[in-house]
């Protein structure tokens, strides 16, 4: 709908500035599965592009989720009527990486006259989207990583003024607030993106044999022997001690909403809702982020990055390259970098985005302090094989897995190590079939 | 002597027949057939390669311990929201066939909920009966965990049953009233006039002229809960918790679509159409039997 109407309004657009405008612009769009306040700042980005040049016109309707961006972009693919950029999530990446749907982002700006420092992108980003070269085939777009949310004034009242670095100081955190009379200390769901994904790249453990998939496509899950088990076995302890409180959308609140309430006094999600806490929270409350916590006496790796990246898909001419390779090249500039992490909590992908960031005095402005902790999470140390990424097939499902057994584990229906070893077979099977369905395919 | 009406030439009744078979034959044949063929083969979602499977897909389908447990909770939802649906349709039909007080106002009222759609209906359930925020929440401060569908697995299951029979109910309650009014006044009243109360006379009029529609009704209730529950299901449960909620259809959908298996969903849906069809015919044959049209 939204599509249409932007259409018309171009079309009516042009049509009054018709006679003044000899030259047409080369129309293109991209598809993105952001809604509500981010989608509309991913609009922004499209309209602020347009504005800066006249060659080039871009238009960035929603699909509704990320789901249906990937959902609707293949629908239209196989129509031969693909967008010529779409918004696909991480674990969307895979699908398409093996298939020969895209055009990779190295490949494209070198056919269109761009020069990309590609070393400027951070490596903890660009990895998760480029092959084992490390050659990037998408363009980082949305990034974000987790970080772990507390409550300043809560924890006054225990006399604390940091965040806990380790689980054990959020135990221990946890008690004293549920003895001052906090009924919910800290707020978890079922998220396998923080339960599962960053706390094994913090920690080092492998998710998949053959470095998390990077290896091939014959990789098997092996989370049920690793310090995830003891991870979860300590977190279903403090949910049984009432130090931990499970929050969904289905029992009328979320982790987020919780915490931005002052309900829940510590939270562990996505530094893109920086800005929904800011936003939502009482002016009053004090509150603070940090990275998250790990298991005392581990060495601290960098955490993996979340959000979404921009592929442009084949079967598209010469002059909608043109315009997406602007498009991209633009969106990747400082200034608009710096545009996009003002406007949503998401971070800067390049390191010149970042300096540029930092040189304009954004983190030290109130409401955006703390944002720069996702980033020192994110390089926290060199990227390892283990914290590079994770590549396997079926990803949507094999998280659907965890999340199950973790949904199942934490409401005692099942033990620790049983939940985990039925989830990881599982998984296992999605991984092989997957591996099946592309027969004779190879990771690059 | 053949009293039927035949056309002299046989492309006229081709002619007329046609935009109704190409309807047919666009939004079921085709992909039934697209269905079918993805089920056999391993299909790749941004198309480059299509590898025949055999039977794998089925195999894998049928060796898959959840699948069966989604089997068996569509059984169950069919049955549940069936007897519900139709159950309170009857009674209500009843009631205002009898012309209670009132009962213009109930039955334009009992008509709405078939009008709304699904995922409103799906998220104004959500919200009414959420644990900690909805009409429960104070059942909950006195008793805990009295009532909480986003951990509890049997209660997600009577949340999504309510919330698609709330539907239903209305359906059925049309079917039911217009049965109950074309039964002739005369022969409940010749009834009544004999010494029968109320309950008599239903049981031994009404019902056994109902048969007809209470078969009918069986037939689109059952078989429309195992396909068009995906609405409510995914705006109330999202199939949760853990799967106490995934029917059959709800696997097909996040297989499918989130999961981009294509091969699997489509002999999922393969089977499901195999499993309607069996229960279509079951009920035809051994129930219709005894259902006495005039």
């Amino acid at each position: 709908m939204n599509r249409f109407l932007l259409t018309g309004a171009t079309a009516l657009a042009l049509l009054v500035s018709g006679a003044a405008q000899a030259q047409q612009r080369v129309k293109i769009e991209l598809w993105q599965g952001l809604t509500g306040d981010l989608g509309s700042a991913v609009e922004e980005v499209c309209q602020r592009f347009n504005d800066s040049q006249k060659e080039f016109e871009i238009s960035c309707p929603t699909q509704g989720s990320y789901d249906s961006a990937v959902q609707n972009a293949i629908a239209a693919f196989r129509a031969k009527k693909q967008p010529t950029i779409v918004q696909v999530f991480d674990a969307g990446t895979l699908d398409l990486m093996l298939s020969e749907a895209f055009i990779p982002a190295r490949k494209l700006m070198e056919e269109n006259g761009y020069k990309i420092d590609w070393t400027n992108y951070f490596p903890g980003i660009a990895n998760y989207y480029a092959n084992s070269k490390g050659e990037l085939y998408s363009f980082p777009f949305n990034s974000s990583s987790a970080l772990f949310y507390w409550n300043k004034d809560a924890f006054a009242k225990i006399s604390k003024t940091e965040a806990p670095k380790t689980w054990q100081e959020v135990e221990a955190s946890a008690r004293a607030l549920k003895s001052a009379g906090y009924e919910c200390p800290m707020a978890i769901n079922y998220d396998t993106w923080t339960l599962l994904e960053q706390f094994s790249a913090i920690h080092g453990e492998p998710i998949a044999t053959k470095n998390n998939g990077y290896g091939g496509l014959d990789a098997e899950l092996v989370v049920n022997r690793t310090k995830f088990v003891d991870y979860i076995k300590f977190m279903k302890k403090g949910l049984d001690e009432g130090l931990f409180k499970i929050k969904l959308p289905e029992t009328g609140a979320n982790i987020v909403q919780a915490f931005a309430s002052g309900e829940c006094q510590m939270t562990m999600t996505s530094v893109a809702d920086h800005g929904v806490v800011g936003k939502t929270a009482k002016p009053e409350m004090k509150w603070s982020v940090a990275m998250l916590p790990v298991m005392e006496g581990t060495k601290r790796l960098n955490s993996l990055v979340g959000g979404a990246s921009l592929w442009v898909l084949s079967g598209k001419s010469k002059d909608e390259y043109r315009a997406a390779a602007a498009f991209l090249n633009f969106i990747a500039t400082p200034e608009s970098e710096l545009f996009w992490s003002t406007r949503t909590g998401y971070i800067p992908v390049t390191k010149t985005g970042f300096q540029h960031l930092k040189d304009q005095g954004f983190y030290e402005k109130p409401q955006y302090e703390g944002r720069e902790i996702a980033l020192e999470s994110l390089t926290a140390s060199e990227v390892t094989p283990l914290s590079r990424g994770i590549r396997l097939g079926g990803f949507i499902q094999i998280r659907k897995e965890m999340r199950d057994a973790l949904s199942d584990i934490f409401a005692g229906k099942v033990s620790v190590e049983d939940g985990i070893k039925s989830a990881v077979e599982r998984s296992n099977a999605v991984l092989r079939r997957f591996e099946k369905t592309y027969a004779g395919k190879q990771l690059l | 002597m053949d009293r039927r009406a035949v056309y002299k030439t046989a492309w006229i009744g081709s002619l007329l027949l046609a935009p109704q078979l190409l309807l047919v034959f666009t939004f079921f044949y085709w992909p039934t057939g697209a269905a079918l063929f993805w089920a056999f083969t391993l299909e790749r979602p941004w198309g480059g390669g299509n590898e025949f499977a055999g039977l794998d897909n089925f195999r894998m389908v049928f060796s898959d311990t959840a699948y069966w447990g989604a089997v068996w909770r569509s059984m169950v939802f069919a049955l549940g929201s069936t007897a519900l649906a139709m159950g309170l349709a009857l009674l209500f039909a009843l009631f205002c066939d009898r012309q209670l007080r009132g009962y213009k106002a109930y039955q334009t009222m009992l008509i709405w909920p078939y009008a709304v759609a699904a995922p409103a209906a799906g998220v104004a359930f959500r919200f009414l009966f959420a644990p900690e925020a909805g009409i429960f929440a104070a059942l909950n401060k006195i008793h805990p965990e009295f009532w909480n569908p986003s951990i509890n697995g049997i209660h997600a299951m009577i949340l999504i049953v309510v919330a698609y029979s709330w539907k239903y109910l209305a359906y059925n309650f049309i079917f039911f009233l217009a049965a109950l009014q074309s039964i002739p006044r005369a022969l409940v009243e010749a009834s009544a006039m004999d010494g029968s109360g109320p309950l008599r006379r239903m049981w031994d009029i009404q019902l056994p002229l109902l048969a007809p529609t209470l078969f009918f009704l069986l037939v689109i209730n059952i078989t429309d809960s195992f396909v068009d529950s995906f609405g409510i299901i995914d705006l109330t449960t999202g199939g949760g918790p853990s799967k106490a909620t995934t029917l059959m259809v709800y696997k097909i959908y996040f297989d499918g679509f989130k999961g981009l298996d294509y091969s699997g969903a489509a002999a999922q849906s393969i089977v499901l159409m195999l499993l309607v069809m069996g229960l279509t015919f079951v009920q035809f044959r051994f129930i219709e039997r005894r259902v006495h049209y005039r």
